[in-house]
């Protein structure tokens, strides 16, 4: 065989690179944190940043991680590395919320995602209090525009971290579903988790 | 003609892309030029520096060539530094002592080693990092004919010690 080939072939016995995200975080570079996540409602994908939680994506329901890691990229930082013990306190409310032993988050919020209307239909809706519900036009209301609950209902609709902020809790006035990031399945699933009664059987 | 905009926006990819991409290659690449002892902390300090660096950086073109001149210079670095200071204990195993653990034969990686530091540093961009000529120069910060004759009298002294 051919020195070359050799080379190509070999190269010195490999071991497994050390871990870098401490090194990362101990540097003060470490801009996103995030891990994915098995939970009864599916893979999730969870980033946060020093100064909270910034996206919680659901991956089994149409968002792809490369895409939401891109989008973290160019709209936080390129700075962006998987680090799972940075989001063992993400997942232990998380979990703890789903197995309804947390009635509420005490993970700080990263809003840098949102602006403007949105940002404040999503802070309305993180006031909703844990097994109730509230309606797009009250939240379009106390975001300050009455009429603008189409707004609010596409605000809801990307609402970078669903669950903690509970866009779940919106029915439509009449008393239906309305719509969810994740599937109405899933908005299903999480009032029954928070043990609410009022939705209509289909 | 079209207008072109005046700093054109580099869309960087998520920084852990690049560490999966090319972590273990830059990890192989650190062990065939600072050893096996050097490689962990050098290699940590090479994604350290590039993270850093990484949101300034103007030309996302080809990050693989850029990450092993980070860790080239981290190389370079470490083995100057090495010289100046005591032998590090943690060398000796790469020889076997009866009884204790033996360090992975690395068979001819272990000769690449003992080649001077322009020779082992050219045939490990060449032949771990897959780097061209243009890349190897740049790398090492020579003339693309340096880094040929580099490479090429790395391979001439690894032949009469190998193939005999």
């Amino acid at each position: 065989m051919n020195i070359e080939t050799e080379l190509r072939r070999t190269g010195p016995h490999p071991q497994a690179p050390p871990e870098l995200s401490e090194a990362a975080a101990a540097a003060g570079l470490l801009d996103v944190a995030y891990a994915t996540f098995d939970s009864p409602v599916g893979t999730l994908l969870v980033a946060v940043t020093p100064r909270g939680l910034v996206r919680l994506a659901y991956l089994d329901a149409g968002e792809d991680e490369a895409i939401v890691l891109e989008q973290l990229a160019a709209s936080v930082s390129p700075r962006v590395l998987a680090a799972p013990r940075r989001l063992d306190e993400s997942r232990r409310e998380l979990d703890q919320y789903f197995a309804g032993r947390r009635r509420q988050f005490d993970l700080p919020l990263d809003w840098q995602l949102t602006r403007g209307f949105a940002r404040r239909v999503l802070e309305a809706t993180a006031r909703i209090p844990y097994g109730s519900t509230s309606t797009y036009r009250q939240v379009a209301t106390a975001a300050g525009s009455e009429r603008a609950f189409r707004a609010a209902g596409n605000a809801l609709g990307s609402n970078p971290v669903p669950i903690v902020v509970p866009c779940h809790r919106i029915l439509h006035s009449a008393g239906g579903l309305g719509g969810y990031t994740g599937g109405l399945e899933r908005k299903r699933m999480l009032l029954g988790v928070e043990g609410y009664s009022g939705l209509k059987q289909p | 003609m079209p207008r072109r905009r005046v700093s054109p926006a580099v869309s960087l990819p998520p920084f852990q892309q690049l560490l999966d991409a090319h972590g273990r290659d830059v990890h192989r690449y650190l062990i065939a030029t600072v050893g096996r002892t050097d490689a962990d902390d050098c290699y940590q300090e090479t994604w350290v520096a590039a993270l850093r660096a990484y949101p300034r950086l103007r030309d996302a073109s080809n990050l693989r060539s850029w990450i092993f001149t980070v860790a080239h210079r981290k190389a370079i670095d470490h083995i100057r530094a090495r010289r100046r200071g005591p032998v590090a204990v943690g060398d000796v195993p790469d020889i076997p002592v009866d009884g204790a653990p033996t360090a992975p034969d690395d068979g001819l990686w272990d000769r690449v080693r003992a080649l001077p530091d322009k020779q082992r540093t050219a045939l490990a961009l060449r032949y771990l990092a897959d780097a061209g000529y243009d890349e190897i120069s740049t790398a090492m910060g020579t003339s693309e004919d340096a880094a040929r004759r580099n490479v090429h009298e790395a391979l001439k002294r690894l032949r009469t010690e190998y193939q005999r």
